[in-house]
C-alpha cells in the first residue's frame, strides 16, 4: 500500500511541476477562467431516472439509455458517476476510482500511456481526478454488442476532467462507443479526458468516439495507446456539431510484432469552431502496419488536420490520408501529414487534397436528373461517409441522421 | 409520322469565347439512331454537351427544341427530367458515392430492377464501389450505360460507348443499347471513333462533324467505309 501512495506522491509532484505548462498544440486555455462548481440540483440516480432531454442528447452522441445492443454502460455526468455496470460475462465497466482501489496492479497502466506532465490538461486531471470510466475485456472474452459510455457535461463553466482506462487483456475483442455530450448552457465549459489503452497480444479494440459538445465547450482529450503482438487498435472518432475549440492528437505505439492501429475521423467545424484534431502512430515493432484517414469539412470553421506516423522498424506500413473539402468563403483547412522513416525497408505513404466541390462532378449527378442542391447534398453525404468505419447499424443511422442535418446546414 | 423529340437549329457553340460548333441543324424523331462521326477536337462532345446544357459550352446562336419546346433557359437536371439522357466518354470520379447509391438517387423508373440490369453488364461488384473510382474504360462505359438505363431517357446522347472497351464487352455493350432503344422507341445519337459498336446498334443515319458543321447525312457504315479509305480531309471535301 505504501507503494501505491509513492506512485500517487510522484504524479502529484509530477504534474504540479507541468501545471502551466503550455501544450505543444492548440489555442492555450486559461484553466482558472472556469470556475463552476457542479450544479446544486440532484443527479440522476441512475440511467432510467435521466430526464427525456438528457436520454436524448446521450443518444444523439451515441449512448443508448434503453442499452439495447449494448453490453455495458458507463454515464458520468459532471463529476458523478451516475452509472457504471457490464451486462456481459468477462466484461469488467466501473469508475477508474473504483478501479484503482479494487486493482493494485492498475497503477502499472495509470499514465503509462499517456505522460502525467505532457502539458497543463494532463496535470489538471492528475490534480483534479474525477473519475472516468475503467474498462476491461478479460482473457478471450469477445462480447457480442459494443460497450457504451457517455461523459456528460451539465454544469456551467465546470471543468470535467475524466481518466479513462481501457485494458483489452490477451485475445480478447472489445468495442466501444464513447459519446460525449453538453446540455444547453449560457456560459462556457471544459472537458478534459485522458483516455489510455492497452490492447494485449492478439487483442482487438474498436473504440468509436462521439463529440456532440456546443459552441461554448473548451476540449482537450489525451489519448495514448499502446498494441502488442497481433493486437488490433481500430479508432474511430466523429465530431459533426459545433464546438469552440478541440485540440486531441492521439498517439498509438505498435509495440508489438504484427500489430495493427487505424485511425478514422471525421471532422465538420461549423462557423467558429476550431477543431486541431490530429493521429500519430509509432510503428516499433516488425510487421505492425498503420492507417490513419482523415475526412474534414470546414463551413466556415477551422480545421487542422495533423497526422504523423514514425517507422522506427522494417518492415513495416503505414498510410495517412486526409481529405478536405471547403465550403463558405471563411472555411480554412490546413492539412499538416507527417512521415517519419528510421531506418531502410520501412514503407509509408501519404496523400492530403483540400478542395471545394468540384464543378465537373456536382453537372454529372445533375445529368442523372439530380438538382444542383441535391447533387451537392449527396457529395458532402458521400464526403462525410462513415461505411468503413464498421459501425453497429444503429449508430451508423443516428450519424446519418446528424450527417444529414449538417448537409442542410451547409447548403 | 413518328413523334419529333430533338430539333437542333442552326446551333452556334462556344467555349470560353472560342467557337466550337457553328450552324449546326439536325432533328431525332422517335426511334431514330443518328451517328456521329470526326476527327478529334471536331466538336462532336461540345455539340452533345451543349445540348445537355453544360454551362460551359455555351450556346450563342440557334435553338434547342425537346418535343417542339426550346430547351436553352433550363438547367442540366431539368433537362435529364424532361428525357435527355447522356452518356459520358471520360465521366468523373466521384468519391463517396457508390454506384449502387447513385443508380438509387437517379433511377427514373419505379420498377427498376437494378440486380439483374447489372448483373447483365456485369457490373454487380462494382455496386458497391465509388463511382468511377478505379474503373477500367470497360467498367466505366458499363457503369455509364447501367445508369442512363436506370435513368430511362427517350433520347440518349452517347459520346464514343466503345472507346477503351475490349471486343468482347463492345458485343455485350452494343447488344443492350440496341434493345434499350429499340424499347420505348428511343432516339440516339451516337458519336463513334471506329463504328464498332454499329456490329450491334443498328443505326440509318451518320454524318460526319468537320469545320464546325455537319456534312453529309447518309448510311452510316458508307461514311465510316470511305473514312477508312480516304481520311476525314478528303470525304468531307466529297461530301460537301
Amino acid at each position: 500500500m505504501r507503494e501505491v501512495q509513492k506512485i500517487k506522491e510522484e504524479l502529484d509532484r509530477r504534474a504540479r511541476a507541468a501545471a502551466g505548462k503550455k501544450a505543444a498544440f492548440g489555442e492555450d486555455i486559461d484553466l482558472a477562467g472556469f470556475t463552476g462548481k457542479p450544479s446544486s440540483e440532484a443527479y440522476p440516480s441512475g440511467l432510467s431516472a435521466l430526464s427525456a432531454e438528457h436520454a436524448k442528447l446521450a443518444l444523439s452522441a451515441g449512448v443508448d439509455v434503453s442499452e439495447k445492443g449494448r453490453s455495458g454502460t458507463f454515464l458520468q455526468m459532471d463529476h458523478n458517476v451516475i452509472h457504471a455496470r457490464s451486462n456481459a460475462e468477462g466484461l469488467e465497466v466501473m469508475s477508474t476510482t473504483d478501479a484503482l482501489a479494487k486493482y493494485d496492479w492498475l497503477w502499472d497502466y495509470y499514465w503509462k500511456a499517456v505522460a502525467v506532465d505532457a502539458d497543463k490538461y494532463t496535470a489538471h486531471a492528475q490534480l483534479n481526478p474525477f473519475h472516468g470510466y475503467f474498462i476491461r475485456a478479460l482473457p478471450g472474452q469477445k462480447a457480442s454488442f459494443p460497450l457504451q459510455a457517455c461523459l456528460f457535461l451539465k454544469s456551467n463553466d465546470l471543468i470535467q476532467s475524466v481518466h479513462n482506462v481501457i485494458v483489452a487483456e490477451e485475445g480478447s475483442d472489445l468495442s466501444i462507443i464513447t459519446g460525449c455530450a453538453t446540455e444547453s448552457f449560457g456560459g462556457s465549459g471544459m472537458h478534459i479526458g485522458i483516455s489510455e489503452f492497452f490492447v494485449k497480444k492478439n487483442a482487438r479494440v474498436t473504440f468509436t468516439m462521439i463529440h456532440n459538445w456546443r459552441e461554448n465547450v473548451v476540449v482537450r482529450p489525451r489519448t495514448g495507446t499502446v498494441v502488442e503482438e497481433n493486437g488490433v487498435f481500430l479508432s474511430n472518432y466523429i465530431c459533426l456539431q459545433p464546438v469552440r475549440n478541440i485540440q486531441m492528437y492521439p498517439r498509438a505505439t505498435l509495440a508489438g510484432k504484427n500489430s495493427l492501429a487505424r485511425y478514422n475521423s471525421i471532422l465538420y467545424a461549423h462557423p467558429g469552431s476550431q477543431l486541431d484534431v490530429g493521429s500519430r502512430v509509432d510503428l516499433a515493432a516488425r510487421g505492425s502496419r498503420a492507417e490513419i484517414i482523415a475526412r474534414a469539412l470546414s463551413h466556415d470553421g477551422r480545421i487542422i488536420a495533423r497526422g504523423y506516423l514514425r517507422g522506427e522498424t522494417a518492415p513495416i506500413k503505414a498510410h495517412l490520408e486526409c481529405r478536405g473539402l471547403i465550403l463558405g468563403e471563411r472555411g480554412n483547412i490546413y492539412a499538416i501529414p507527417e512521415l517519419e522513416g528510421c531506418t531502410e525497408g520501412v514503407d509509408m505513404s501519404h496523400e492530403a487534397a483540400v478542395g471545394k466541390i468540384a464543378k465537373e462532378e456536382i453537372e454529372y449527378l445533375m445529368s442523372r436528373g439530380m438538382s444542383s442542391q441535391e447533387a451537392q447534398a449527396a457529395i458532402v453525404r458521400g464526403f462525410l461517409d462513415i461505411s468503413i468505419m464498421g459501425l453497429p447499424e444503429v449508430l451508423k443511422r443516428q450519424i446519418d441522421r446528424a450527417i444529414a442535418s449538417c448537409e442542410k446546414e451547409a447548403m | 409520322m413518328k413523334e419529333m423529340l430533338l430539333e437542333i437549329k442552326d446551333l452556334h457553340v462556344q467555349i470560353a469565347g472560342r467557337e466550337v460548333v457553328s450552324g449546326i441543324n439536325l432533328s431525332l424523331r422517335q426511334g431514330d439512331r443518328m451517328v456521329l462521326l470526326g476527327q478529334n477536337g471536331s466538336g462532336k462532345t461540345s455539340l452533345i454537351m451543349a445540348i445537355m446544357g453544360f454551362p460551359s459550352y455555351e450556346v450563342t446562336e440557334g435553338d434547342i427544341l425537346f418535343k417542339g419546346k426550346s430547351i436553352l433557359g433550363l438547367a442540366i437536371d431539368q433537362r435529364a427530367k424532361l428525357g435527355l439522357g447522356i452518356l459520358f466518354q471520360r465521366p468523373p470520379t466521384v468519391r463517396g458515392i457508390k454506384l449502387r447509391q447513385m443508380i438509387e438517387m437517379t433511377s427514373g423508373k419505379k420498377n427498376f430492377d437494378l440486380e439483374k440490369e447489372a448483373g447483365r453488364l456485369a457490373m454487380t461488384e462494382f455496386l458497391g464501389r465509388d463511382l468511377n473510382l478505379g474503373f477500367s474504360g470497360g467498367e466505366m462505359k458499363r457503369s455509364e450505360l447501367l445508369q442512363v438505363i436506370a435513368q430511362d431517357p427517350q433520347v440518349v446522347l452517347f459520346d464514343e460507348p466503345e472507346s477503351g472497351v475490349d471486343l468482347e464487352n463492345i458485343a455485350l455493350m452494343g447488344t443492350i443499347i440496341d434493345e434499350f432503344l429499340k424499347k420505348k422507341d428511343r432516339a440516339a445519337l451516337i458519336i463513334t471513333h471506329t463504328g464498332y459498336i454499329l456490329d450491334y446498334v443498328k443505326a440509318d443515319l451518320g454524318c460526319v462533324l468537320a469545320d464546325k458543321r455537319l456534312h453529309c447525312v447518309q448510311e452510316p457504315r458508307k461514311i465510316i467505309g470511305d473514312i477508312r479509305k480516304y481520311g476525314y480531309d478528303k470525304c468531307v471535301k466529297c461530301r460537301k
